[in-house]
């Protein structure tokens, strides 16, 4: 077996050295009535050509976002990244090393983990912000639970236009640790005006995604103010992170939290996973931050170096008390993400967030413009909804028939709310082409003629 | 930072380098991107956008961002010597107990990167991804065969987070059958995330002690459990390196008691193709893929923790879940979809890590069974063979037992040497190997605990056990020296943690660093 590099010689001698007539022997501490005797009923060993062809067969079945026009968003985001950035998170050094919980020779992570720090907090307009979250959907649940201890109240207050999947994470951490959650009815396009009605003085804490899971806009300060004003925090979800290159910063509005998806930089999209979740909030609230966290110190030769800090409170020393129970982060999800924000820069940064923008702009026109189908978002970053004649999800089949994947039908997230069931959610961004748009739009044309 | 000004790299301390660059060879200091990059510099070449009438109304962003960014050789400098101040395991052995440090297959890499797995959308129809879900189909095949288990939710993004999936499904059942329980048992040796996993579903924890050998004796949980415990939370192989031998008890105990046996499967990598968790009365275990099953701990992540079910527990299963639908495979994605299905909610947007999925499942295709229980065979044979070797040097709190995948040492052997666990463990830096975990578990004093896994020859082995043996000897021969400084050798000497903990620097400023308060 070509990863195992003990010979049958090499076990002999071994077994030799601790005393043991075999390896069998060495099992002994299992029960004898639950060892088992035989093998596994699984097929045997293969060569990597044979578990390439296996695996290939199974991806040939896919529809990879690149193959055809392709318009699939809400909460993850087909971008262009350079090759580099793949390139080097492929460095051994990088991708089979464990936790720096030895700093001195795990300077490489914890200094792209204190740059990663530093772009996070500076992007969402926070003071700091922790070495990465598993995804933004369970920093969204974690800072639902940071607001509570903050607050000590236990009511969250959710926007409509957070994505169901988040609000389903949080509900269910919720519901089992004996919190209460209020989620305001999906929207498209809704005001702040419920969600500011929805604060009482047990409100620990608001959570309103940025642009909303619909696409649409929001400006945050009144929320915030009216938050603050009850002695309630304003936490901010963001799922498409290029956005921030466009949008006032979640902090510049008033954030005490910031929590965000951080795909779209670096990662590609996985069916879902893994991707990296951002969180960044107040400096005042840091010892309240779930995962782990960075810090600059010196070494015993006064040189400038990194550490894990400010570990009591986390669950390898605190157990029980600790702020959470997480342990791994995303390390080299959030690799990718510094990477290619390193790459890009400010300037470029802005300028991605621009033509992501006019992507979207453009195939809004084209596809508004169709009789019948209407604009939900007038204001948008690179993605929006639409209201079409029919039931969105059918229609989503019938445009990937004709090879264009048109977006996320929004009765697939909403099953319960019929009313939703003729929008859909349609993203574009700096990888859609005019070809594309114009291939949606006839595609979108004609499925919707042959239905009348 | 603005423009192209570029400030100078930190100067470093002269004591520390002989160098004027304050590089060393091949260790160069690097600074970091806010002091090389600047604002208007990038390195993606991207077209103007096409003028377009903004839809961001006046929500625009007005001000700066402060992002610096590189060109592209700057960029590629810039990680590649990071990189080199990093320990890894395709740099040498890296023992660290509990964490199962395997050689990662580049094979796999490479599978996971194919664009029907990388480039697949979470929400796109359901019949373009009919490849991704055979995927999902055939891993959880594997998972419960080899573990002899029911089902299994694959949705957990870590194993933290697999212990809550299991402990949370644990709730509802109790929930479901009207019953509050408030108690969860944890022995004593247990991962820090087992007490902080109970905590957070609101449960007390009623810790455990281990008898002399370092195993939760059936006595022990027999004398905690009352109506008022909801599970016990055991691992097992332990973090003592042993199998819990009254582990079928154990289950019968906590089972009569009404209770649910919750397993942390850190350690199933000991005994894969061996036992089979189900065989043990065990209700639900997370599998962490990124140990057993190989897939890359990239630096702390990203994880995946799949839990197993046993039958009883198969209706609070989380979303989404497959089912088959003739010849479609599909996703359940909401809460009262199907008949007898009480799913206790959904742990994170979208199905789980697939990257890690496509990764494990060419781990497990490419070892087969006969491979797999060959692994475990090994992992447990290097593991005895550095105890056998060591015994008469190092000192084991539970005496000299059979181990299964890691071997613990406590610092007994160092008594009155005036060297610490902490300080052996940073001798090991300046032998080149990355040191052992330390102070875990809580059982022994000054804990060492060394998990070699299957992945070392005899060779590497061999070379370890000199270093180990060499480090004992001076130890004791008073060559305090050798420990108090170490490393010496490594990038950085030993860093300032009480410092970074107590003036915290958790970010670049331009100006002044920032002070986080209270």
């Amino acid at each position: 077996m070509r990863y195992l590099p003990l010979s049958d010689a090499d076990r002999q001698a071994m077994l030799a050295r601790i005393g043991a007539a075999s390896i069998d022997e060495l099992f002994e501490g299992i029960p004898e009535n639950v060892r088992m005797s035989g093998l596994p009923n699984l097929p045997l060993h293969a060569g990597e050509m044979d578990v390439e062809r296996q695996l290939s067969k199974l991806a040939a079945k896919n529809l990879p976002a690149s193959s055809l026009p392709f318009f699939v968003g809400c909460g993850a985001y087909k971008h262009h990244v350079p090759a580099s950035v793949d390139h080097l998170i492929q460095r051994s050094e990088f991708l089979t090393s464990y936790t720096p919980y030895q700093p001195e020779i795990a300077q490489g992570t914890l200094q792209y983990l204190f740059e990663f720090q530093t772009q996070v907090a500076l992007l969402t307009g926070m003071e700091v912000a922790n070495a990465s979250m598993y995804d933004g959907s369970t920093a969204c649940g974690e800072a639902v639970l940071m607001a509570h201890r903050i607050t000590r109240r236990s009511k969250a207050v959710l926007a409509g236009g957070l994505h169901p999947h988040y609000r389903a994470v949080v509900e269910t951490l919720s519901r089992h640790s004996g919190h209460s959650v209020r989620a305001l009815e999906p929207i498209p396009n809704g005001g702040s005006g419920e969600i500011i009605a929805g604060i009482d003085d047990e409100t620990s804490c608001v959570v309103v995604q940025m642009p909303d899971y619909f696409g649409g806009l929001h400006d945050l300060t009144p929320i915030a103010a009216a938050a603050h004003e009850r002695g309630a925090l304003l936490i901010v979800a963001v799922t498409e992170v290029i956005s921030l290159g466009a949008l006032r910063s979640p902090g510049d509005m008033g954030a005490d939290i910031v929590v965000a998806e951080g795909q779209s930089l670096g990662n590609g999209l996985n069916f879902g996973g893994p991707y990296v979740g951002l969180f960044a909030t107040r400096a005042k609230y840091v010892r309240q931050m779930p995962g782990r966290i960075c810090g600059e110190t010196v070494d015993a030769a006064g040189r400038r170096g990194y550490v894990l800090t400010l570990s009591t409170r986390e669950q390898h020393i605190r157990r029980e008390r600790a702020t959470s129970n997480i342990c791994t982060n995303s390390g080299l999800c959030a690799l990718a993400f510094t990477i290619h924000l390193s790459l890009l820069g400010e300037a470029g940064l802005r300028r991605l967030a621009e033509l992501n923008h006019a992507s979207a702009v453009g195939l809004a026109d084209a596809l508004s413009g169709i009789d019948g189908v209407e604009l939900m978002t007038p204001e948008f970053f690179n993605e929006f909804t639409l209201r079409v004649p029919g039931n969105g999800a059918e229609i989503i089949e019938r445009l990937a028939e004709k090879g264009v994947l048109g977006g996320v039908p929004v009765g697939r997230l909403e099953p319960d709310q019929p009313e939703l069931h003729d929008l859909i959610i349609v993203a574009a961004t700096e990888v859609t082409s005019e070809a594309d748009i114009a291939a949606y739009r006839s595609a979108l044309a004609e499925v919707l003629k042959h239905d009348r | 930072m603005t423009g192209k000004e570029r400030s100078a790299p930190a100067r470093q301390n002269e004591s520390a380098s002989p160098t004027y660059s304050g590089n060393r060879g091949l260790l160069i200091e690097e600074p970091l991107i806010f002091e090389v990059g600047d604002t208007a510099t990038s390195g993606v070449d991207l077209p103007e956008a096409p003028e377009a009438a903004s839809r961001l109304g006046k929500l625009a962003r007005r001000e700066p961002i402060g992002l610096p960014g590189l060109s592209e050789p700057e960029a590629l400098r810039h990680y590649v010597r990071l990189s080199q101040k990093n320990y890894a395991i395709d740099l040498g052995l890296y023992p660290l107990g509990s964490c199962t440090m395997k050689h990662n297959p580049r094979a796999n890499e490479k599978l996971a990167r194919l664009p029907g797995f990388g480039d697949i959308h979470p929400l796109q129809p359901e019949s373009t991804v009919q490849g991704a879900l055979d995927l999902m189909a055939q891993l959880s095949a594997w998972l419960t065969e080899l573990t002899g288990m029911a089902g299994v939710a694959l949705s957990p993004k870590a194993g933290a987070h697999g212990e809550l999936c299991g402990m949370t499904a644990i709730k509802a059942a109790h929930d479901d059958k009207g019953e509050q329980r408030s108690v969860v048992l944890v022995p004593e040796s247990a991962h820090g995330t087992n007490p902080a996993t109970a905590a957070l579903l609101g449960y007390s924890v009623r810790t455990i002690a281990a008898r002399d050998d370092g195993t939760v004796s059936v006595e022990a949980v027999k004398a905690a459990l009352d109506a008022d415990v909801a599970a016990i939370m055991l691992t097992n192989p332990n973090t003592c390196g042993l199998f819990e031998r009254d582990i079928v008890e154990i289950a019968q105990a906590v089972h009569d008691a009404g209770a649910y046996f919750y397993c942390d499967g850190a350690n199933f990598n000991a005994i894969v193709g061996k036992a089979r968790p189900g065989d043990l009365g065990i209700d639900c275990m997370h599998i962490n893929l990124h140990k057993t099953f190989s897939t890359p701990h990239g630096g702390g992540g990203p994880g995946s923790g799949p839990v197993v079910f046993s039958e009883v527990l198969i209706p609070y299963v989380p979303i989404p879940y497959l089912v088959r639908d003739g010849a479609m495979r599909r996703l359940v994605e909401s809460e009262g979809a199907a008949e007898g299905r009480k799913p206790f909610g959904r742990l994170t947007a979208f199905h789980g890590q697939m990257g890690m999925f496509v990764r494990a499942m060419a781990y497990m295709l490419s070892h087969g069974a006969d491979g797999m229980r060959q692994a475990s065979e090994d992992a447990v044979l290097n593991a005895n063979y550095i105890r056998a070797s060591l015994r008469d040097v190092m000192s084991q709190p539970f005496g000299d037992q059979t181990c299964m995948h890691e071997v613990l040492f406590d610092d007994h052997f160092l008594e009155g040497t005036g060297v610490t666990t902490l300080d052996f463990a940073k001798a090991l830096i300046d032998e080149g190997f990355h040191p052992m975990t330390v102070y875990f578990p809580l059982v022994a004093h000054g804990a060492m605990l060394v998990e070699p896994t299957e992945s070392e020859s005899k060779a590497s082995l061999d070379q370890f056990i000199g270093v180990l043996r060499d480090l004992a000897k001076a130890a004791k021969g008073g060559d305090q020296d050798r420990f108090k400084r170490a490393p010496q050798l490594a990038p950085r000497q030993r860093l300032d943690e009480t410092r970074a903990a107590r003036q915290p620097v958790l970010r670049w400023s331009a100006v002044e660093p920032a002070e986080a308060a209270e």
